[in-house]
């Protein structure tokens, strides 16, 4: 917990505080929780209240404990929030831990038989009997443990003032189609609610009401975001291997594609692939790339890992292919269900010798819908492997959006010949920088041309793709790529730039630190410490970084990784400013939240 | 009757190609190699059966063999990928483009030790391709390291001895249920033609293993042909190294029987030719002779095994029949109202 005291506390006792609460559902992993979970935060949204959700869960199938939390704010903040203000304590193991973390005034909902009343006394304990309600929704035994999630989901309902007509629709969502499992769900809820309604006397200041703040929008993580982009963008062969945080992505991606890339007879516009390995998932992305396909593998740290010597060969070779890096906590295995932005460095030079990649960092699940058909684009204008960073907060969260819009940019096909154009032009040399921008021309096997033929290899070699050692050769090669790299300054995603007038200081961050750090802006400024802010979408960087760097007395460089990687790689472009630039570095696992921002950068700037 | 007086012009194909046609650049791999020989079978395959260049693309990895797809077919697009890792490349080539004919080239050091896994998967899915590895039991670009096809006793340049088992890939393809294995031998070019004009007409993964003796590397001391005594009696033919000069081994021979041919390196290999009876659409009979085979330590040459009805993995995924890679925005970008509906399904 942080020094500062929670903002509820302030308006505690019987005031109501209204749509700005978080809840904190503690579990145990495989108990089925995640339906409740879901009707819970699906019935708020539908009251017209901004919601998000984070799952925090372990890296086993069942038994572990397990955490979602659901932030409701009428003022759209959708970070993460430290503070927990309503617990429900369903998990034995934990709660003990749990309620000891609660802050004073915060709510307390368990099972009667936990006794957790006797642990804290500073706490709104709200002791329900689970086990009778549970018996009273159904006679099967089997059932019990997963109504007992419903039952919560109506006490929780009831003491927050839940329209449950919204709970009825979201069950029937939730169930689709299934009638049994609806009425069943329903009937659990109604049991908790009708206990809730008896037995409670509400003392706590938590409650919704009705807005229309969420109407038209959609919920969803940043994983399907980015599998509806790479349909719209045109994939064709997409290989993969399992890893999470990824492995959504490419499920979900499939699922798309079944359902909206069949031509009239019901044969596939694409091809999925589950690889043996990650090794083999870019070996098959870069040979469907070579071979003219819009491809692509998605995985996470130890898959970028084990990619690294293909996707250097991709580099030096100039074969497009996209690779989605949902980011986890590591090195090595890491902790396989946390959040990180730790792979930027790998991801940015991944392969030995002279290397760097083009990166997309999207901030948000609508930027993972458009980052997916930019990386697309910008892979096949440029020849190369494009790297989309995404992570797990992002990637597997739910959140909140505006409906994506329909592309309205052309397909970007890149410099591709014919054997018309060949005919024409009569010779062709692959490797050759004819229009000065440092992109040459490739062709596709399967080109009816005599002189389309090229050799394609990762070995030193000339203009003509012929093998060579010669120093003069190699070193041109490097130059063009390097200019092929600057190239692709003008064609990335453009930061996102909030300039305040009277701010001394600049933040700077990429990626899903974003909601984090609009919120702590807010926070901030209540502080009377003004802020712009610069939200990098790209590397390589733009020319309008070094204008925002110079524009600042002091830069907080806010990212989740220790070693500062984003302010290492704007040292390397600005050396001149190194001294400008401060670190707000957040590396735990969790999500970073506003308060840890505001904090850090208020410790410096009083 | 008057006689041409004209230069004979030389023969075509159907497509009015010429064997040259089908060449490469000249080989840089020593004199007398093996590889050379089945390029030179590669070149005449591909000419007998009229491939058109262009719907050939050439695979390799890292290796001496991997070098070889340089040396043929200069007309049709080459990749060289990296160690042990074209299967991958190749699957996701046919994926992209199954109109593509697919020639691959490997070796054993880059199939049978870094490679195994791709070589494994890519049977399993029966990518469509002929996959030839170029086995001569050695790592010849390294300076002749010991190769997982290397028999046990085997010496190495430096005098070690070999102590593990050989990987028989042929055996192992069989095992992975691979829809066509054959094996030859690089001295034996009217065999080798003959299989890999099968091998290219076949829709599946064909498992091509041609032993290839390394003229360079499987010399050890006590060989007679050793560097060190060709040293002392041959010319020096390369100004960057010293490359002895071997005559590529050869070997004719009638199914069903065996033959002993002397290597470069002193050492013997029995090959032994299938039986003209031979039923090479039985899995069974055919892992059982290969066992047996190598339990007499013989080499197996011929078709061991061919499967035409096994779907292939162009078959498996089921695309539309053009090939991916040459759909337009229209056939590949969803309309609008899928997106809406999408979106809708999300609210």
């Amino acid at each position: 917990m942080t020094s500062l005291a929670p903002e509820s506390e302030k308006t505690l006792d019987k005031s109501r505080i209204v749509n700005d609460f978080s809840i904190h559902v503690a579990t145990i992993n495989g108990s089925g929780s995640q339906s409740s979970n879901n009707v819970l935060m699906r019935s708020i949204f539908q009251m017209g209240i901004p919601v998000s959700g984070k799952n925090l869960f372990p890296s086993n199938i069942a038994g572990l404990p397990t955490w979602f939390t659901i932030r409701v704010n009428k003022n759209g903040y959708i970070a993460r929030k430290k503070e927990v203000d309503i617990l429900v304590a369903m998990n034995p193991q934990t709660a003990f831990e749990d309620v000891k973390s609660l802050p004073t005034g915060a709510v307390c909902v368990s099972p009667v038989e936990l006794k957790l009343d006797a642990i804290r006394s500073d706490v709104h304990h709200y002791q329900v009997p689970f086990t009778e309600l549970a018996a009273q929704a159904t006679d099967q035994i089997k059932l019990r443990k997963l109504l007992t999630n419903m039952i919560y989901v109506g006490v929780v309902g009831e003491l927050i003032n839940l329209d449950f007509k919204e709970v009825e629709i979201a069950i029937a969502r939730q169930f689709e189609g299934k009638q049994k499992a609806i009425d069943l769900n329903v009937t659990a809820v109604n049991k908790g609610r009708e206990w809730a309604k008896e037995n409670i006397k509400k003392a706590d200041p938590y409650v919704v009401e009705r807005l229309n703040l969420t109407k038209g929008k959609i919920i969803i993580d940043g994983n399907a975001a980015a599998a509806i982009g790479c349909v719209f963008a045109g994939v064709s062969v997409v290989t993969w291997y399992p890893i999470t945080p990824s492995s959504s992505l490419a499920e979900s991606l499939e699922e798309y594609l079944e359902q909206y890339r069949k031509d009239k007879d019901g044969k596939a516009t694409f091809a999925v692939i589950q690889a043996e390995d990650e090794l083999a998932a870019i070996g098959m992305a870069l040979g469907a790339g070579w071979a003219g396909t819009r491809s692509m593998t998605t995985t996470s740290g130890p898959g970028i890992s084990l990619m690294s010597e293909f996707v250097g060969l991709g580099y030096f070779a100039e074969i497009p292919a996209v690779i989605f890096d949902v980011q986890r906590v590591g090195p090595s295995t890491g902790m396989p269900t946390r959040t990180a932005q730790a792979d930027l460095f790998s991801a940015y030079q991944l392969s030995h010798g002279d290397t760097k990649h083009i990166v997309l960092l999207p901030g948000s699940v609508e930027e993972c819908y458009q980052m997916a058909m930019d990386a697309f684009d910008l892979s096949e204008r440029f020849q190369t492997p494009v790297f989309v960073l995404s992570d797990l907060d992002i990637g597997m969260n739910n959140w909140m959006a505006n409906p994506f819009p329909y592309p309205t940019k052309d397909l970007d096909r890149g410099k591709v010949l014919t054997a018309e154009q060949l005919n024409k032009l009569g010779e062709f040399a692959r490797y050759k920088d004819v229009d000065g921008d440092g992109i040459p021309y490739r062709t596709l096997p399967g080109t009816n041309s005599p002189i389309a033929a090229y050799f394609t290899r990762g070995s030193g070699h000339n203009e003509k793709a012929q093998y060579t050692e010669r120093p003069d050769d190699y070193e041109n090669l490097m130059n063009r790529l390097n200019k092929k790299y600057d190239t692709a300054r003008k064609y990335v995603p453009k930061p996102e730039i909030i300039t305040e007038k009277d701010a001394k200081i600049g933040l700077i961050a990429f990626g899903s630190s974003n909601p984090a750090i609009m919120e702590s802006r807010d926070q901030l400024k209540v502080a009377n410490i003004s802020t712009s802010y610069f939200r990098l979408k790209a590397i390589p960087f733009t020319e309008d970084l070094r204008k925002f760097v110079e524009s600042y007395d002091r830069i907080y460089v806010v990212e989740q990784n220790r070693d500062a990687q984003l302010r290492e790689l704007i040292t390397m472009e600005l050396p001149e400013y190194a001294t400008k630039l401060k670190s707000v570095l957040h590396y735990d696992g969790l999500p970073i939240d506003a308060r840890f921002i505001t904090d850090a950068i208020m410790a410096e700037e009083r | 009757m008057v006689e041409s007086t004209a230069a004979k012009a030389p023969a075509t194909n159907r497509l009015g190609l010429t064997q040259a046609d089908y060449k490469g650049s000249p080989s840089t791999l020593c004199d007398g190699c093996g590889h050379d020989a089945i390029t030179s079978q590669i070149i005449k395959a591909a000419y007998e059966l009229a491939l058109e260049p262009h719907k050939v693309a050439k695979l390799s990895g890292i290796g001496c063999s991997s070098k070889t797809p340089a040396y043929f077919l200069s007309r049709s697009h080459g990749f060289n990928a990296v160690h042990g890792r074209m299967p991958s490349i190749a699957t996701g080539a046919s994926a992209a483009n199954k109109e593509l004919t697919l020639m691959a080239v490997s070796g054993d050091g880059d199939t049978a030790s870094i490679g195994l896994g791709q070589f494994c998967h890519i049977v399993r899915r029966n990518v469509p391709l002929v996959y030839i590895v170029e086995n001569n039991g050695v790592y010849g670009l390294t300076k002749g390291q010991f190769s997982a096809t290397a028999d046990i006793g085997t010496k190495s340049k430096g005098g070690d001895v070999n102590e593990f088992p050989p990987i028989d890939l042929c055996g192992l393809a069989l095992e992975l249920g691979c829809s066509f294995v054959a094996r030859s031998f690089a001295g034996d070019p009217k065999q080798l033609v003959t299989l890999l004009k099968a091998a290219l007409s076949h829709n599946g993964t064909a498992i091509l293993d041609v032993i290839s003796p390394c003229v360079t590397f499987n010399n050890h001391e006590s060989s007679t042909k050793s560097y060190k005594r060709a040293k002392e009696t041959e010319m020096p033919l390369h100004e960057i190294g010293y490359i002895p000069f071997y005559e590529q081994i050869a070997a004719d021979y009638e199914p069903g029987s065996t033959i002993d041919v002397k290597m470069h390196d002193g050492s013997h290999i029995v090959l032994k030719k299938l039986h003209q009876d031979y039923d090479p659409t039985d899995r069974f009979q055919a892992m059982t002779t290969i066992y047996k085979a190598n339990q007499d330590k013989q080499f197996l040459t011929g078709l061991l095994y061919i499967d035409e009805k096994k779907t292939s993995l162009t078959e498996m995924l089921h695309t539309v029949d053009k090939p991916l890679a040459s759909l337009t925005q229209a056939e590949l970008r969803p309309g609008k109202d899928a997106l809406i509906e999408i979106m809708a399904s999300l609210m």
